[in-house]
């Protein structure tokens, strides 16, 4: 029953990055999106994923209850050491999923558009940064429990080269999810122009974040080459990663737009498989060479047992209905005006 | 600001502003659901535009609901993390179910905000039957777990250690059952209260006089039977506090001595140190009759518990009498409402009915916040009842109180948005609802 709560929560994780981080992409492109296209990118970006975006934020919070409940020392070690990042990536949520909200219902569209539109571009930006620090300073080691002053546990637990570089490199995927994503969602030839030279962007940016992140990783002392390199499920996942974007680009090339958001989010999966399978299940990795692991730090045995039956028994409840959400939404062009 | 004192302040807004929100996700979509039945009965385009008008007003107060929801969630780990490393196994189960729960909603309201005339009517209209069941299923859960904290089971505490854990048992705890009965009507009250009051208004000002008067209609009948049933199910969760929580209702009622045939204090102001209360009115034995049932009984006051485990008196006690004043209040209304509909008809017609709905606006949610004040500071010391203090379950990282500032500051710039998008919600109603014609007078 232990594997089976493992296994929900890394989909979580993987599903709130994949889904989660498209919807923070469409945000991150608005943000890099000049002013003359800002509102045909805003029309595109709602009707994409105004529907599902509050399930997206979902899996967020599945993931966060599966901590706190399965694997509470794991949390609490988080959430004391990791406060301020947390605490900012909190108010990035708070800030977006209120102004995306606002600018759409706000039942006069005038100037107060004018304040929410940066509020929800900015903070796309700020809550997967965050995001990203807070994966990053987990596995870094700069978590100390026995840290003597204020900036020793609450500042350098994440505040470092390898976790700021974590951190663009979450956004940059981010931004590359979404410019696929909404690739396939235009229906004129100009916009699929635009998005395709985002995915682009976004893709060599996401290389170079790729990369800045080994070389931090060298600086601070972290053995990220051999996690992924050192085995041979990290060099498969990353060679099958590496051939699928080329053949997205070709694809893509092709005028194929469904097929390439697959591909991407394959990609994104062999990167969450690679980085988490080495230290599995280490998750928390303290400065003293201590963990904190997902089998011996997990809750009581009936804990885990109700978790796991609670998970499943959701499952059945909730797949078929968020496929079906997705698939109509899909299938069919609404007209937003009588809305 | 001292640490522990900025950490309970934050929770305590963070909870307070996110009753509002969920207490009005729970309930409109009930609201919804018979107007848009109407609709699809009798084909009255102002069903549909009332059911719209409102589903808007959701949307606004779902995405404010969910974020602060997320929020509370981290800020469990946040600002209580002993509390968390050792409960959240324990009381984890309702939050588990309830992630179930908030997807479920979540999708069904996908379906039926962008479900207009895509979907077979009736089964969007379903998809909005099953947002409001949900969100209830999800508050009874929520506070399912809050009543673990007053009353803890499903585990062994010896020697600090949290033994034989049964995540079911603590679900199923002495207090959850009146707690969340409390809650649901609570929700249904306040919420009712709240949107007949703003309909009420716009009536008086003789504004869209047909859309607002069905809009009332449906809020108010929802709003005032719950209030009539809510003191009924306050006395079943009075009665169960003197069973579990002895010390929370001599707070509550400022009952500083144990003795029989105990008087019950209406208002006055508690004297903590003199162990007294001044200016209040003594109702000979009732209060053994609220807390056991029977006029003679004992009940046992806070002269029985050591200093250090006594609750905060006075805000407990007004909190308690605000909750209770203001639920009469509204019962008194809802009696006068049910009168007009069925024997009195001309009252409905007359302004001062409305104008009492407009005066009884902020009612409903005055008094969700002073029985949640009872309920939280009543618990006082103990995070976990009789188990764990809060204070030695707050986060070790100083410095809080700057996280509660830019909390506050947080709550209080959504809070004025909020209010704002929805006065211009209101104020846009005939522009964006044509009325049929024939329908103005
Ligand atoms: C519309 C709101 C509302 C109204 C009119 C009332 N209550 Fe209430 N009360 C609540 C809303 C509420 C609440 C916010 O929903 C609480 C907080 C915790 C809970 O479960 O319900 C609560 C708690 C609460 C508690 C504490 C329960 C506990 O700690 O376990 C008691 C004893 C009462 N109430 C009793 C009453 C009585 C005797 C009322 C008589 C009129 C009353 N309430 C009206
Ligand atoms: C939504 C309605 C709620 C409101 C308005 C509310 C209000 C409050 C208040 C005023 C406090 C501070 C008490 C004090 O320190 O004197 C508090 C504390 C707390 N509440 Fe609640 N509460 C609510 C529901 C809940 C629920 C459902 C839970 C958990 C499942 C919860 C968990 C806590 C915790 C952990 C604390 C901090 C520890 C403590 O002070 O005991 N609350 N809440
Ligand atoms: C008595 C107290 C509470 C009640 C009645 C309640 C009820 C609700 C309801 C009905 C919703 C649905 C959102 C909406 O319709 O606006 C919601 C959202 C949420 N609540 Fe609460 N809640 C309470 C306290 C808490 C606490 C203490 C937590 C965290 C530990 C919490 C976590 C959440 C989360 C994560 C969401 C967002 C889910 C979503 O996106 O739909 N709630 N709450």
């Amino acid at each position: 029953m232990l594997y089976v709560v493992i296994i929900y929560l890394w989909t979580a994780i993987l599903l709130y990055l994949l889904l989660g981080g498209a919807d923070f992409g469409a945000g991150i492109i608005e943000l890099f999106t000049s002013n003359a296209n800002k509102i045909q990118t805003r029309k595109t970006l709602y009707e994409a994923i105004g529907p599902i975006w509050e399930a997206n934020h979902m899996w967020l919070i599945i993931a966060i209850v599966i901590l706190f409940v399965g694997f509470p020392t794991i949390y609490s070690t988080m959430s004391v050491y990791l406060h301020i990042p947390l605490t900012i990536m909190l108010l990035g949520i708070i800030a977006r999923g209120t102004a995306f909200t606002f600018r759409h219902y706000d039942a006069v569209q005038d100037d107060m558009q004018e304040i929410y539109n940066p509020i929800f571009a900015y903070s796309s930006f700020i809550t997967p940064f965050f995001l990203g620090i807070i994966a990053g300073s987990a596995v870094s080691g700069h978590i100390d429990p026995k840290a003597e002053n204020f900036m020793d546990a609450y500042i350098f637990s994440w505040l470092h080269w390898f976790s700021v570089s974590v951190g663009l490199f979450t956004v940059s995927i981010c931004g590359f999810l979404a410019a696929v994503f909404l690739i396939g969602e235009t229906d004129n030839q100009h916009d699929r122009k635009r998005f395709e030279l985002k995915a682009k962007a976004f893709n060599i940016a996401a290389v170079i974040c790729g990369i800045l992140v080994f070389i931090s990783a060298l600086i601070d002392g972290i053995p990220l080459i051999d996690w992924v390199f050192g085995n041979a499920i990290g060099i498969i996942a990353i060679s099958a990663a590496t051939l699928s974007l080329v053949l997205l680009w070709y694809l893509l090339y092709k005028g194929k737009s469904k097929i390439i958001r697959v591909l991407a989010g394959f990609q994104v999966t062999m990167i969450l498989l690679t980085t988490t399978y080495r230290h599995y299940p280490n998750i928390v990795i303290l400065k003293n060479g201590g963990y904190l692991s997902l089998i011996e730090h997990s809750g009581h045995e009936k804990t885990m047992q109700a978790l796991a039956l609670a998970l499943l028994i959701g499952s059945i409840f909730i797949l078929p209905a968020l496929f079906y959400l997705i698939y109509s939404f899909q299938k069919k062009k609404v007209d937003y005006a009588t809305d | 600001m001292d640490d522990f004192i900025a950490a309970r302040s934050q929770m305590a807004l963070s909870l307070g502003f996110h009753i509002i929100f969920s207490c009005i996700g729970m309930v409109m979509p009930f609201f919804m659901a018979v107007a848009h039945y109407y609709y699809l009965k009798t084909d009255n385009i102002v069903y549909k535009n009332i059911t719209k008008a409102w589903s808007k007003g959701v949307a606004i107060f779902f995405a404010t609901g969910a974020v602060s929801g997320t929020v509370l969630s981290f800020e469990l780990g946040l600002l209580w993390p002993k509390f968390m490393e050792h409960a959240g196994p324990i009381f984890g189960m309702p939050f588990s179910l309830e992630g179930t729960a908030f997807f479920i909603e979540a999708i069904a309201l996908g379906f039926f905000l962008y479900g207009w005339d895509r979907f077979n009517k009736w089964f969007h209209w379903i998809t909005g039957v099953v947002v409001g069941v949900s969100g209830l299923a999800s508050g009874i859960l929520v506070v399912a777990a809050n009543a673990w904290m007053n009353s803890p089971a499903g585990f062994d505490f010896v020697n600090g250690e949290y033994l034989n854990v049964d995540p079911m048992k603590a679900m199923f705890n002495d207090a959850w059952f009146s707690q969340s009965l409390h809650m649901c009507i609570a929700a249904f009250a306040a919420t009712g209260f709240a949107v007949a009051g703003v309909h009420a208004l716009m009536i008086v000002r003789r504004q869209n006089v047909y859309f607002h008067t069905k809009s009332f209609t449906i809020a108010a009948i929802f709003g005032c039977a719950a209030a009539l049933i809510q003191p009924l199910s306050g006395d079943i969760s009075a009665k169960d506090v003197a069973k579990r929580q002895p010390a929370k209702l001599a707070a509550m009622e400022a009952h500083f001595h144990t003795e029989k045939a105990a008087g019950l204090v209406v208002g006055g102001i508690p004297d903590e140190k003199a162990k007294d209360v001044n200016f209040g009115v003594k109702i000979p034995g009732l209060l053994s009759f609220m807390a056991h049932g029977d006029f003679n009984s004992e009940v046992t006051g806070l002269d029985k518990f050591p200093e250090e485990n006594q609750p905060p008196v006075a805000i407990t006690h007004y909190a308690f009498q605000i909750m209770v004043g203001l639920g009469m209040a509204m019962m008194g209304i809802a009696f006068l409402y049910f009168l007009a509909l069925f024997k009195k008809k001309k009252w409905l017609q007359s302004d001062w009915l409305l104008k009492l709905f407009v005066a009884a606006t902020p009612l409903g949610f005055i008094a969700v916040e002073a029985g949640w004040t009872v309920t939280e500071v009543g618990r006082q010391p103990w995070i976990i009842y009789n188990v764990m203090r809060t204070a030695d379950a707050v986060t070790p990282m100083p410095g809080i109180s700057y996280s509660f500032y830019m909390f506050t500051a947080m709550y209080v710039s959504l809070g004025m948005i909020v209010t704002f998008m929805l006065y211009r919600q209101i104020k846009m109603v005939d522009k964006l609802y044509d009325l049929p014609t024939g329908a103005k007078h």
